[in-house]
């Protein structure tokens, strides 16, 4: 039962989008979507995804077999770098560009920000795919009589493609929905489109119409992706553990691999730091308030409080329940609780305005509502770290206590919840970073005069009061620093 | 007394897919019975539907008397009074020896809990280790401390699934023994399912060998490695030489000479007599035995296993013998034979 409401409030607002965007019949619709300015807005949206997909791919391909395969001094550190900017939020990247060259603003800005916050996405799991492939199908290619470069190309690269293409997917859906670097960066976007579009008029059609199209676009990469995961059929053969490979020697290529190493990194970690701290020193209290600063901290920390509460304890019954479970209905339970996951959060913000405005008004524009988008957006976040942490809990210990005599909830209470809230805490913590650095859905349902972190220096950013807007960013990436710097605690 | 009586068990998954196939089973109160058999016989079923954490398609599951499951009835699992030790122990990783061993006593006051676990710890053989969390002990303690847990709240029957798979070698002989020892204390009945013939046959007071989903043979060890029903279960349970011979009047004639049978047939009888290599001795060549060319030599250490072309066979024979050797391949030997032998139909 509460599984089920978990669900239902995930996918409801998407419903709602679609019944909202036909609401003044499907020719009217289809006026809207079949305009000129959709069709701009589309090529503006695609063009943008390849080029960033593009220069991820690069980027994260290179990086991860440089810091796995090849004797790169400090390969550790480096691969540690290489995924700070997954901390950073598109805005704050796009506000540190913006406001050393304002000129960058528009198509180059926008794919320079999302390319150095995406890129990890990229690398994490192409690094994890090489550090699982079996040297030894290497080793035949050589004995083959295959040189290093054409073994790379014929043999390594192949066995790469699942995961970067999984890679390359998650990029795209991070580029179709981001908002808040494109809106900073004045780039006409799908997301932007609908924000502007929802702004500007009473008629919430076009807005609507536009949201379905983006949702439909998301869904098509979520199904394309599944489709290439389900086909790579890439193991290795035999038994026994992976020998680890032979790094490869970089020779006369070493500066050359740390310049491109140390040239990412100073891009996408160093850059927006030291822009920042200038921005901090070149301040003074005449350009910000710290009363307002603090106000505006503990607001943002109580709703993302809130928020990963909410979060949590409906990912809870889903989790369990995925975990536990097979069969179509917790299948279908557990893609209903991921929908979130491949819709933008500014779709998510409108389905619930529009849901609230026609059925529970008085919600509008309060912070319960803001707080349930949280919980709708962030579900799968929350959803898999439960799973997760109950399928650590082996099914044998559940034997084990029955035939002590416990009752199915019984054994929920006694084993496995207590086995899983670790898990289950670090689930909640992550939904709290998140919830943080949430911009879209946070600027549509906000209660009118409060501000979050995020909204603030979205709007200073906007007016360009670059200095104001710094100890925002600042605040932002402290607070959000503490849970993650927990995190990975907890994970080693 | 806490006799188990499995009868006319069917469970299918699928039409094609029957894996439990009218199995009977009866194991009396307070001996410890092996389920054996190769992977995929229905091991692992039967003792999920005796637990009762899946229900059969027909048939029933009497424990002590008590029908557990049926036609129309199903006891869930925590009301059966069926302890399980499953492999690897799966000790409760948040709870303290102390806490794990006690999960199962509900409805005793703190003392009495704590005295049972006392006198549970002291029975394996961990007296003192109740405040040490299950990652703090070896292997073979996380298995006694599991059948301890299993023990405490006085069950009918205790299941234990390949319990002894996961410890290393030299340590799985000694915590056999002591779980052995421990079950027959406490005067629960044991299963214990296994596919390792000689944990088996050394540890259990009667063997059932499945296969395909009924009970091929149910025997004590010794009855089933020198009297099994067929060529199938005897090779399964041990090293079996089989040659064609004749029976009459309680004696077969091979070609490796004549042996007693241990089960006399009416008349006279064409088939294969069943051996164990143990049975075949060497002996000096030019007496009165059979006699053959030494093939090959296996040496294991304790013993060796001769393999011997006999005169009058297809194949090569195996004889097993006591080390230091006396023979080389290439050496003619002798070949006597001691002990019963029994006789199977068959070409």
């Amino acid at each position: 039962m509460p599984a089920t409401a978990a669900a239902l409030l995930a996918v409801l607002p998407l419903g709602y989008l679609a019944v909202r965007a036909l609401e003044r019949g499907p020719a009217y619709a289809w006026d809207v979507v079949a305009d000129e300015r959709t069709g701009e807005l589309l090529l503006n949206s695609l063009g943008l995804t390849a080029v960033v997909v593009t220069a991820c791919l690069l980027i994260g391909v290179s990086l991860a077999w440089l810091t796995v395969r090849t004797a790169l001094p400090a390969a550790r550190a480096w691969s540690v770098l290489v995924t700070l900017p997954l901390a950073v939020p598109s805005y704050v990247t796009a506000y540190a560009w913006l406001s050393a060259a304002p000129s960058l603003a528009g198509f180059t800005g926008s794919a320079i920000a999302l390319t150095l916050v995406s890129f990890p996405y990229v690398y994490l799991p192409v690094a994890a795919a090489l550090r699982g492939t079996d040297p030894g199908h290497e080793e035949v290619a050589r004995s083959l009589g295959k040189g290093p470069f054409r073994t790379f190309l014929r043999v390594t690269l192949p066995q790469l493609r699942p995961a970067a293409a999984g890679g390359g997917l998650l990029v795209a859906l991070y580029v179709l929905s981001d908002f808040g670097a494109v809106s900073l960066m004045r780039y006409d976007t799908f997301t932007r489109g609908i924000y502007t579009s929802y702004r500007a008029s009473f008629d919430r059609t076009p807005a609507a119409a536009l949201s379905a199209v983006l949702v439909l676009m998301t869904v098509l990469l979520v199904a394309a992706e599944t489709r290439t995961r389900g086909r790579a059929g890439y193991a290795r053969g035999g038994i026994g553990t992976a020998r680890r490979a032979v790094p490869a020697a970089l020779g006369r290529f070493k500066p050359l691999a740390l310049t491109w190493c140390g040239a990412i990194v100073a891009l996408a970690v160093a850059f927006p730091l030291a822009t920042l701290g200038y921005w901090l020193a070149v301040g003074t209290s005449a350009t910000w308030d710290p009363a307002t600063l603090t106000t505006t901290a503990l607001t943002t920390l109580g709703l993302a409080a809130a928020g990963a509460a909410l979060t949590a304890l409906l990912a809870l019954p889903v989790g369990v329940i995925a975990a536990r479970h097979r069969g179509r209905f917790a299948q279908l339970l557990e893609q209903a609780a991921y929908a979130g996951h491949a819709v933008p959060g500014i779709t998510v913000a409108l389905a619930l305005v529009f849901l609230a405005v026609r059925y529970a008004r008085p919600l509008y524009q309060e912070t319960p509502l803001l707080v349930c988008a949280y919980a709708v957006l962030f579900l799968p976040v929350a959803v898999a770290a439960t799973r997760a942490a109950v399928l650590q809990a082996p099914p044998v210990l559940d034997d084990v206590a029955r035939s002590l005599g416990r009752t199915p909830l019984g054994v929920l209470r006694e084993v496995t919840l207590p086995l899983a809230a670790p898990g289950v805490a670090a689930g909640a913590a992550l939904t709290f970073v998140v919830c943080m650095k949430e911009l879209p859905a946070t600027l549509l349902l906000r209660p009118t005069g409060m501000d979050t972190l995020a909204t603030r220096l979205w709007t200073e950013t906007g007016t360009g009061s670059f200095a104001a807007a710094a100890p925002y960013a600042a605040a932002l990436i402290l607070l959000a620093a503490v849970p993650s710097y927990l995190l990975g605690r907890h994970r080693t | 007394m806490n006799e188990l009586r499995v009868s006319g068990l069917v469970k299918a998954y699928g039409p094609e897919a029957r894996v439990l196939d009218g199995l009977d089973l009866d194991v009396p109160g307070g001996a410890l019975a092996a389920v054996l058999g190769p992977s995929g016989c229905g091991k692992t079923t039967l003792l999920r539907v005796i637990a009762g954490f899946l229900k059969a398609d027909a048939g029933t599951v009497t424990v002590a008397g008590r029908l557990l499951g049926g036609p129309g009835v199903h006891l869930p699992p925590e009301r059966r009074r069926i302890g399980i030790v499953p492999q690897e122990g799966a000790l409760f990783p948040h709870l303290s020896v102390a806490r794990n061993i006690a999960f199962g006593l509900t409805g005793l006051d703190r003392a009495a809990k704590r005295a049972r676990v006392a006198e549970m710890l002291d029975l394996v053989g961990l007296p003192g280790y109740g405040d040490r969390m299950p990652h703090e002990l070896s292997g073979g303690q996380q298995q006694r401390v599991a059948l301890a847990r299993a023990l405490a709240p006085q069950p009918h029957l205790v299941l234990l699934d390949e319990p002894f798979s996961a410890l290393d070698s030299g340590l799985r002989g000694a915590v056999r023994a002591e779980v052995r020892a421990v079950l027959r204390q406490s005067g629960a009945t044991g299963l214990l399912v296994t596919h390792d013939q000689q944990e088996a046959l050394s540890t259990a007071d009667v063997v059932a060998v499945l296969r395909e989903g009924r009970v091929a043979q149910c025997a004590t060890p010794e009855e089933l490695y020198h009297r099994p029903s067929d060529p199938w279960l005897a090779s399964f349970v041990g090293d079996a030489v089989l040659v064609p011979g004749t029976a009459e009047k309680g004696v077969a004639t091979t070609a490796l000479g004549r042996i007693p049978l241990a089960v006399v047939p009416a008349g006279r009888r064409e088939g294969l007599v069943l051996l164990r290599p143990e049975q075949l001795q060497l002996a000096q060549p030019g007496g009165p035995d059979a006699e053959g060319v030494v093939t090959d030599v296996r040496f294991f250490g304790h013993d060796a296993l001769i393999a011997v072309s006999v005169d009058g066979l297809e194949r090569p024979v195996d004889i097993r013998t006591p080390t230091p050797l006396s023979v080389t391949p290439g050496q003619r030997v002798g070949v006597r034979l001691t002990g019963e032998a029994t006789l199977h139909p068959g070409a």
